[in-house]
């Protein structure tokens, strides 16, 4: 279910670095938790943003979500696909459906993130 | 660290946690907020048939020789109008004009009156009424006699009527009649909260379970769905129907609220009457009116309104509408912008986003 290659956060955010290139993405869980996505707003392209802090939202017919960035760095692409067709978020969170791709300003932070087991244990304690 | 609140639960809770819906705190109680996905139920409603389990619902039973003048005297519609089998839409207002809640006031005889009224109101709304009960009534706070479940959808006459020797067809919108459904004593309301054709069915709560798994039953071959209260957020929304703590409450006035049409002023006397007269003869200064964004984003519930840059309202409903592919929602404006054609700005994460007034209901089903 979770690829072991990502890394995770307790905030459902996964992040997959080769090197200081990134891609970013919610998790499974985060979208079944979500239901029926329906916008998603999503930085620009050159943004440079910190880890923890909102990355954008995530938006269901019923609830907003904030998205907090797994790691600090620089947006180099957004997933301009979402905007019409944010419903492959629920589909596809892990696949088609990542947000954005991120150069990466701090390669030890991947180090604090959960891995593919331990956070198919978080999320199965949180339940 | 306080206790959590224990919830309240209606007599169907253990089933729909078994069928894996989603459960939310709503108001108090314990409801299913999706089972499939709230599109997917909305979609149900709209072209088949869906159903729902609004057994929170509280019901108020006003009997006896005045029952008629009490219920007059508490409610803004005109009671005395309603014959036997008929219903109406109508409030309870306190004596400044602002709503206790909005609520179905349904005449079962000349000495008794059925009224349902919102789950999280019920306690109040009793107290309210007993509390002007100057009259020789009998009020009682009934809500534990009865299940309400909703049969909402195009098909939702096909489908009940498999369960019913009562002929549904005679059964005119905004009427009900006092039957069985599968051999249990079920009142039988041409009424619903969706948009779309349906009834909703008062049933003791003992028949609570095996109503919904039969009305499950006689629906399948149309593809009925369970539905949460999600869908049916969606579904009222488009209808432009109020949702008390939304479009309604103890600040707001009918005359407000778009509910003019709820009001008989000309009736006599009733609570609320004096501070309504006296909106009328000076104007009301806010209005509630539908609207569409125009950019990309969803303007919410709570969401600050601008006209020109400055604030001057906020979003009482607002969302996706999955039958309308639009993003729409209700707002107040001041009176004199609260017509449809207004350009106007919903304040979305601290950015001001295009939306314009729009006439409703969003959604009308054909006839």
């Amino acid at each position: 279910m979770y690829p072991d290659n990502f890394r995770y956060t307790k905030e459902h955010e996964w992040v997959l670095a080769d090197g200081d290139a990134g891609t970013i993405g919610i998790t499974d869980h985060a979208q079944q938790e979500l239901g029926d996505i329906v916008y998603v707003d999503l930085p620009k392209v050159g943004t440079r943003i910190d880890a923890g802090k909102s990355l954008g939202s995530v938006e269901s017919v019923k609830a907003v979500s904030d998205i907090y960035s797994p790691v600090s760095g620089e947006i180099t692409e957004i997933n301009e696909s979402l905007a019409d067709a944010p419903e492959k978020l629920n589909t596809d969170p892990h696949g088609d459906a990542w947000l954005v791709k991120i150069r990466l300003s701090n390669l030890e932070e991947i180090q604090h993130l959960m891995s593919a087991a331990d956070y198919q244990i978080y999320v199965g304690a949180e339940k | 660290m306080p206790a959590a609140p224990v919830l309240r639960s209606t007599p169907l809770n253990a089933f729909h946690r078994a069928l894996g819906a989603r459960m939310v705190d709503f108001g108090g109680w314990d409801m299913p907020v999706q089972y499939s996905g709230i599109i997917d139920e909305h979609n149900a409603v709209r072209h088949a048939v869906g159903v729902f389990d609004v057994s929170h619902m509280g019901e108020i039973e006003i009997r006896g020789p005045e029952a008629a003048r009490l219920t007059d005297f508490v409610t803004t519609n005109a009671v005395h109008k309603l014959k036997p089998g008929q219903a109406h839409y109508s409030g309870l207002l306190y004596e400044h004009g602002g709503f206790v809640d909005d609520i179905l006031v349904h005449k079962v005889s000349d000495e008794c009156y059925f009224l349902c009224v919102n789950a999280s109101n019920q306690d109040k709304d009793f107290e309210h009424i007993a509390a002007h009960n100057h009259f020789d009534a009998v009020v009682e706070n009934a809500g534990e006699r009865y299940a309400q479940i909703a049969i909402q959808g195009p098909k939702a006459r096909a489908t009940l009527q498999k369960l019913t020797p009562v002929d549904l067809g005679a059964i005119k919108y905004y009427w009900f009649t006092d039957g069985e459904v599968s051999g249990a004593p079920a009142r039988i309301a041409h009424t619903g909260y969706t948009g779309e054709d349906g009834f909703e069915i008062y049933v003791p709560p003992a028949d609570a379970e095996r109503m919904w798994k039969l009305v499950m039953h006689a629906g399948a071959e149309f593809g009925i769905k369970p539905c949460g209260l999600g869908a049916r957020n969606t579904l009222r929304l488009e209808a432009k129907m109020a949702l008390y703590g939304h479009e309604i409450d103890a600040s707001i006035s009918p005359l407000e609220a778009d509910l003019g049409w709820i009001v008989k002023l000309d009736k006599g006397e009733f609570v609320g009457r004096d501070a309504l007269l006296k909106q009328k003869e000076s104007g009301i200064r806010r209005k509630l009116i539908g609207f569409e964004m125009r950019a990309r984003g969803i303007g919410r519930d709570g969401y600050e309104v601008c006209l020109n840059g400055a604030p001057a309202g906020w979003v009482t409903s607002g969302g996706p509408a999955p039958s309308l592919n639009k993003n729409i929602g209700l707002c107040y404006l001041p009176t004199e912008q609260s017509v449809p054609g207004t350009s106007i700005q919903i304040m979305i994460r601290n950015q001001p986003v295009d939306a314009v007034t729009v006439e409703t209901p969003f959604y009308k089903r054909a006839k």
